[in-house]
């Protein structure tokens, strides 16, 4: 493979705290050099890329994707989803373990990683299911699975409410030091609930679940945690009650992460107001209170992951009353512009909101990637922070186009995307 | 003299009346104990493979031995019964489908009703942990605990460190590997119990799933992993996964058990070279143990045990009878 450089770059390095002019030497598929600064000395015959003073950061890892396939084609590829990722300079992707059939065996674990690989797009991993048929009952085979390369395990938007088989599924996991992740959602209180609790959705007539249906499942949650010593990843964390309930546990320190769907950071349940469907979501919309406090934990570091939580619905899924609709929307094409709006419109520093999205993931999942370091896979994206777009769904690679992002003009646009070493995408 | 009235003498020296009146846990012995009954053990292997149709011991003529059997158990029940019988004792062997129990009947109405029927011995394996043990309150002979629940099963516990003793001479310092379904098996109580009292580094090595929270407190060692927990370890003692003992599952698949716990020639390098592999029986082949591992005899004693089991069990009874009477002739 050959050598290239990218120069005349502002630098943007999460895990080292770097924000400056630099040039980042890529060769054999991995980052070379890393010259922080603007002393760089162009070797003769190396192929140069200009960035012309463009951001370059590693490219960004989303662990929460769902994929129509297996069984559900239509609504997107492994291949759409690929290309959807690198044009939104998502260098890795983990998909989502809610197939069907599920990925809850070791042969389906290397299914999705055999055609990922083979698709020479993107990084593709998959997420286990914790358990059989995501029953929430019976166990699934999590050593074989671990072995097979499966980063984390978990139910997807299913909750486990059978305690004695979290638990068990929390203690027996330790055995690989494996990772497991749950919606923190009390199912009896979210049942049917398709916002959240409040003002709003009684106006709208919509059943709602209360925040604390969240903060009553993450306690139970963590107290298993505290109990098994389980590595576990609150998965879609989305209240103020919750990132409390977190940050204590973190406080006693338990090895407890979390993660937010970019839509959380980005939405508030008033958006739900004239019944758009692209908005309903799960978990649902929250308040105002609650998506400042996300922010703010996002600025604290007690977040580790921002996801797109990107899940494609077809329209016919979409086109229904708002209680009847598909949750989800896509998000992996917009990724970055919407975490971009964190910059500039509440004054997140780049570097905070680049963090759970590259290294702070990298991190959790064991990965090598997500890092402006000699060495590390040059999984790479370049992006113009500031440059204005309108998010056109129809435009978007993904073969579902349940963005709510739609016609919003955001700001951010990627330039480049580089998955080791070989350029995936170019604006 | 004879060599068989020298076997029949050296018996009789070797014989010693039980530390207490029943055997119902290993903690019911003491190191001094324990190393009487398997030197008594012992000759009785020798007795046993001498016998080539010479009439039984009388050691335990007159007496009654009764075998209670509330679980199925064909190896340990015929065990027990072939030590009473080679012991000169009368057995009756009592499976719970057949009796009264099956009709309602309780513990306790069955041991009042066996108490005035007399026995010397009453050997009950039960489901219940602290079956034997209320047992041995209500009737006025020796009860044998041939294994309680998830609790003890003692007499397992003196055969494996019989076999021990006569592969490896003796098993002060031997590091010994208990394997698997921990958290279920009288088996692994009565050898940790048993093993540690005789000075044996006793490790458990399973799924978390399925060693008991508290076990780091039983004295051992705890793993998790077979390489680490395998490393340097004379012995490894496998167990059977008990499924039909889980309520809900505790491993995913008997296919993935077997990948990370089951015993085979690979995970067996990672032991001390010779180690020598057991298990109490009977085996789930392929789930817990390779037939590769459990049929090689250069490094397999589960057939030294099943053995040893009858030698045991007559050293126990014949033990227990001197003790509660002195009648042993």
């Amino acid at each position: 493979m050959t050598a290239f450089a990218i120069v005349n770059a502002r630098l943007l390095d999460p895990s080292s705290d770097h924000d400056g002019p630099g040039a980042v030497l890529v060769q054999d598929g991995r980052i070379a050099e890393v010259v922080r600064g603007t002393a760089y000395q162009r070797p003769e015959g190396l192929q140069i890329i200009d960035a012309q003073g463009a951001c370059l950061s590693p490219g960004l890892i989303d662990i929460r994707v769902k994929t129509g396939e297996p069984g559900a084609e239509p609504k997107e590829t492994l291949k759409s989803a690929s290309l959807s990722a690198a044009a939104g300079g998502v260098t890795t992707i983990v998909i989502q373990p809610d197939t069907d059939p599920a990925v809850d065996d070791p042969a389906m674990v290397d299914f999705i990683h055999r055609r990922g690989a083979a698709l020479n797009l993107v990084n593709v991993y998959a997420a286990g299911a914790a358990t059989q048929g995501r029953d929430g009952q019976r166990m699934a085979e999590i050593g074989l699975m671990h072995e097979a390369g499966a980063l984390y395990f978990t139910d997807g938007d299913r909750v486990i409410a059978n305690t004695r088989t979290l638990m068990r599924v929390m203690s027996y996991a330790g055995a690989f030091n494996a990772l497991i992740a749950c919606r923190p959602a009390d199912p009896w209180l979210s049942e049917g609930a398709v916002a959240t609790s409040g003002e709003l959705s009684t106006r709208l007539g919509l059943s709602g679940a209360p925040a604390i249906a969240e903060r009553i499942q993450l306690e139970r949650d963590l107290a298993l945690v505290e109990q098994t010593g389980a590595r576990f990843l609150v998965d879609q964390i989305s209240t103020e009650g919750a990132l409390a309930c977190l940050a204590r546990a973190r406080a006693k320190g338990l090895e407890v992460a979390a993660s937010v769907s970019i839509n959380h950071l980005c939405f508030n349940e008033l958006d739900i107001g004239d019944y758009r469907t692209f908005y309903r979501l799960d978990p649902p919309l929250r308040a105002e209170g609650d998506r400042q406090a996300l922010i703010e934990a996002i600025r604290d570091g007690l977040i580790e992951a921002v996801t797109s939580a990107h899940a494609p619905a077809p329209a016919e899924d979409k086109r229904r009353p708002f209680a009847e609709s598909a949750p989800g929307a896509v998000g992996l094409e917009t990724l970055l512009p919407a975490a971009l709006t964190l910059h500039h419109q509440d004054g997140l520093d780049l570097l905070d909101i680049l963090r759970p999205l590259t290294s702070g993931p990298a991190t959790l999942m064991g990965l090598d990637s997500g890092v402006l370091e000699p060495g590390a896979p040059a999984d790479l994206m370049l992006f113009d922070p500031d440059a204005p777009i309108v998010i056109d769904a129809a435009m978007l690679r993904s073969k579902s186009k349940n963005s709510p992002f739609d016609g919003r003009r955001l700001q951010g646009r990627v330039l480049g995307t580089w998955v080791g070493g070989r350029q995936v995408f170019a604006a | 003299m004879s060599q068989t009235t020298d076997l029949a003498d050296r018996i009789k020296e070797r014989l010693v009346p039980f530390p207490r009146p029943h055997f119902l846990s290993a903690g019911d012995l003491n190191p001094p104990a324990a190393l009487a009954l398997l030197d008594l053990a012992d000759e009785f292997v020798a007795h046993n493979r001498a016998m080539d149709g010479r009439p039984t011991l009388d050691l335990m003529a007159g007496r009654t031995v009764v075998n209670l059997f509330f679980e199925n158990s064909t190896r340990t029940s015929s065990s027990f019964e072939i030590a009473a019988k080679r012991l000169g004792a009368d057995v009756v062997t009592m499976p719970v489908t057949a009796s009264s129990v099956s009709k309602g009947e309780t513990l306790i109405d069955t041991a009042v009703t066996l108490n005035a029927m007399k026995p010397d011995v009453l050997v009950i394996r039960h489901s219940a942990s602290g079956a034997a043990d209320l047992l041995s309150q209500k009737v006025g002979c020796a009860v044998v605990n041939a294994g309680d629940g998830r609790h003890e099963h003692p007499t397992q516990a003196l055969l494996d460190l019989l076999s021990l003793r006569r592969a490896f001479g003796d098993v002060g310092g031997l590091t010994i590997a208990i394997c698997g379904d921990i958290a279920h098996s009288r088996v692994a109580r009565s050898n940790v119990a048993l093993l540690s009292m005789m000075g044996a580094r006793v490790r458990l090595i399973g799924p978390p799933t399925l060693v008991p929270g508290d076990a780091d407190r039983w004295g051992c060692e705890v793993f998790h992993d077979m390489r680490e927990g395998l490393e340097g370890c004379d012995v490894v003692m496998m167990l059977r996964l008990q499924l039909e003992r889980m309520a809900g599952d505790l491993v995913p698949s008997t296919r993935e058990y077997f990948r990370f716990w089951g015993l085979d020639r690979e995970k067996l390098a990672w032991a001390k070279p010779g180690a020598r592999v057991m298990h109490p029986g009977p085996m789930n082949r392929g789930v817990e143990i390779d037939s590769d591992v459990a049929d090689d005899l250069s490094v397999s004693l589960i057939q030294d045990q099943v053995e040893m089991g009858v030698a045991a069990r007559m050293a126990v009874l014949a033990a227990l009878s001197l003790r509660n009477d002195g009648a042993v002739r």
